[in-house]
């Protein structure tokens, strides 16, 4: 299979090839989407602990005395409730009630941030961020140096302790340490992930990714690590009702109808924060919800919903067949009255109507 | 990738082996890997009769879905129910317990324009 000469290739390039990953491009990048089967990589993730190579995450770092000020004013929640070693979700809302992006925000130091941004939209950030500096700001993007591996599952802390001495069992979710790992130093573990299974991010040196890997593979042996593909990292993440950029949010879905505003603290002003705290207050005509197929059929990103009388209503932004639930399950915006639990909706799927219900998040309970 | 000799192909990944003025039909081997676990087949044209070309089916995977479609024209006679329980039968024997649909063929002239096993090979190589 040939490799188009635009594409990005991770640090891990080879080791995925060598497993004999299917590779595909997404966000720029030459990236492993599966090595044996989407619902068998998934299902042990669920049950044991995988790892996913996501290097192509981007990491900004953002500097100096007037740090916190460019991260409040682009982001909206509140990093000034974050301590050292804390990390917090969050978004930057644009000026129309739309979102630019959603990221993570890691505080190194009272003076030093680490964002972890989406790699479809690392340039788009770049340059909102830019604009939006008028606090002078030291502004650094280290992604092309920077490899990302999560390792994700109920194994994980088992699997990767014997390579560090953080105390990775105790790590408390959403808080991350820097220390020796494989016997490099200065590797940042945080205990993040997009799966709902517990377990790390690890970022590390493009130079060490390689050995770092091998490193990981070597320690959790007998726990049976695997390689885990991008289409699990997916499924996994859309049974928890996680939100992914480009589906289930946009730069015309506001943080407030996608569900997000446990991320959107009015506790302090951010880009559009008036016409948000507006919204929230008055409330929304729309809002993303989980559905459950009742009829039978899968729902995919693009697929109009519609009501009984087949007008449309709106559009489903994510869907699957749930490894873990053996259920079909979606993710859509409907009109706010239909948004409760238990609403019947249907989907026009292929010239049919099909019964779904709108179901609370998420839909993996464990 | 397994393509056997025996059997005729469409540039859509279907394949189909005449038994008498019988057509038996699947996807192909290759299909199946491109489509990865496949969890849904939905075939609600029995009793039809269809074109070649026209769709007589679904195939939904966990990451995607794909028409199905006839390479020859005639009457949809039987769908394997088999696949209704364990729609993983098409991954694990594309080309045996994974069978789709039989067909009662309206002139087998038709199966001449398919692809034999090594015009398929060379389509997806």
């Amino acid at each position: 299979m040939s490799v188009e000469t635009s594409l990005k290739l991770t640090s891990l390039n080879d080791k995925h090839i060598s497993l004999g990953a299917k590779m595909v491009p997404f966000a720029g990048y030459n990236m492993p989407v599966q090595y044996t089967g989407v619902t068998e990589e998934h299902l042990l993730v669920r049950s044991g602990v995988g790892v996913f190579d996501v290097s192509h995450m981007g990491e900004f770092f953002i500097s100096g005395p007037n740090a916190l000020q460019l991260i409040q004013k682009v982001c909206s929640n509140d990093a000034a409730k974050l301590t050292d070693g804390k990390v917090q979700y969050s978004c930057f809302p644009n000026e129309d009630g739309g979102i630019v992006d959603d990221l993570l925000v890691y505080r190194i130091s009272e003076e030093e941030y680490m964002l972890v941004v989406n790699a479809s939209n690392m340039d788009k950030d770049w340059a909102w961020l830019q604009q939006h500096n008028d606090c002078g700001a030291k502004m650094e993007n280290r992604s092309e140096g920077i490899s990302l591996l999560a390792v994700q599952g109920p194994k994980a802390a088992a699997a990767l302790q014997s390579l560090t001495s953080i105390d990775l069992a105790n790590m408390k979710y959403y808080t991350f340490e820097t220390g020796e790992f494989a016997g490099v130093p200065d590797i940042l573990i945080s205990a993040t992930g997009y799966t709902g299974a517990g377990g790390f991010e690890i970022y590390m040196p493009n130079e060490v990714a390689e050995k770092i890997w091998d490193a990981i593979f070597e320690a959790g042996k007998a726990q049976e690590i695997r390689p885990i593909g991008l289409a699990a990292r997916d499924t996994l993440r859309l049974e928890m009702g996680f939100c992914l950029y480009g589906n289930d949010i946009n730069d015309s879905t506001s943080p407030i109808e996608a569900g997000l505003s446990w991320i959107t603290k009015f506790s302090k002003d951010f880009i559009n924060s008036s016409a948000l705290k507006q919204q929230k207050e008055q409330g929304v005509t729309r809002k993303l919800v989980g559905f459950e197929m009742i009829d039978r059929g899968i729902p995919r990103h693009g697929y109009k919903i519609v009501n009984a009388e087949g007008e449309e209503i709106g559009e489903v932004t994510s869907g699957t067949q749930a490894p873990s639930l053996q259920k079909a399950i979606g993710m859509g915006y409907v009109p706010t009255h239909l948004s409760t639990e238990g609403s019947t909706i249907y989907l026009a799927i292929r010239n049919k109507q099909i019964e779904a219900k709108v179901v609370k998040l998420p839909f993996y309970k464990g | 990738m397994n393509i056997p000799a025996e059997l005729k192909y469409t540039k859509d990944h279907e394949w189909i082996r005449l038994e008498g003025d019988t057509a038996v039909i699947g996807i192909t081997d290759y299909a199946q890997d491109q489509l990865g676990d496949i969890v849904y087949v939905e075939i609600e044209t029995e009793g039809e009769t269809l074109d070649n070309e026209e769709v007589f089916g679904t195939v939904e995977a966990v990451k995607t879905v794909s028409d199905l479609f006839m390479p020859i024209a005639g009457e949809v006679i039987e769908f394997n129910s088999a696949l209704e329980d364990n729609p993983a039968l098409v991954n694990e024997d594309p080309y045996g317990e994974g069978w789709m649909i039989k067909v009662k063929v309206s002139d087998s002239s038709e199966l001449s324009a398919l692809l034999d096993a090594a015009a398929y090979q060379d389509l997806i190589a």
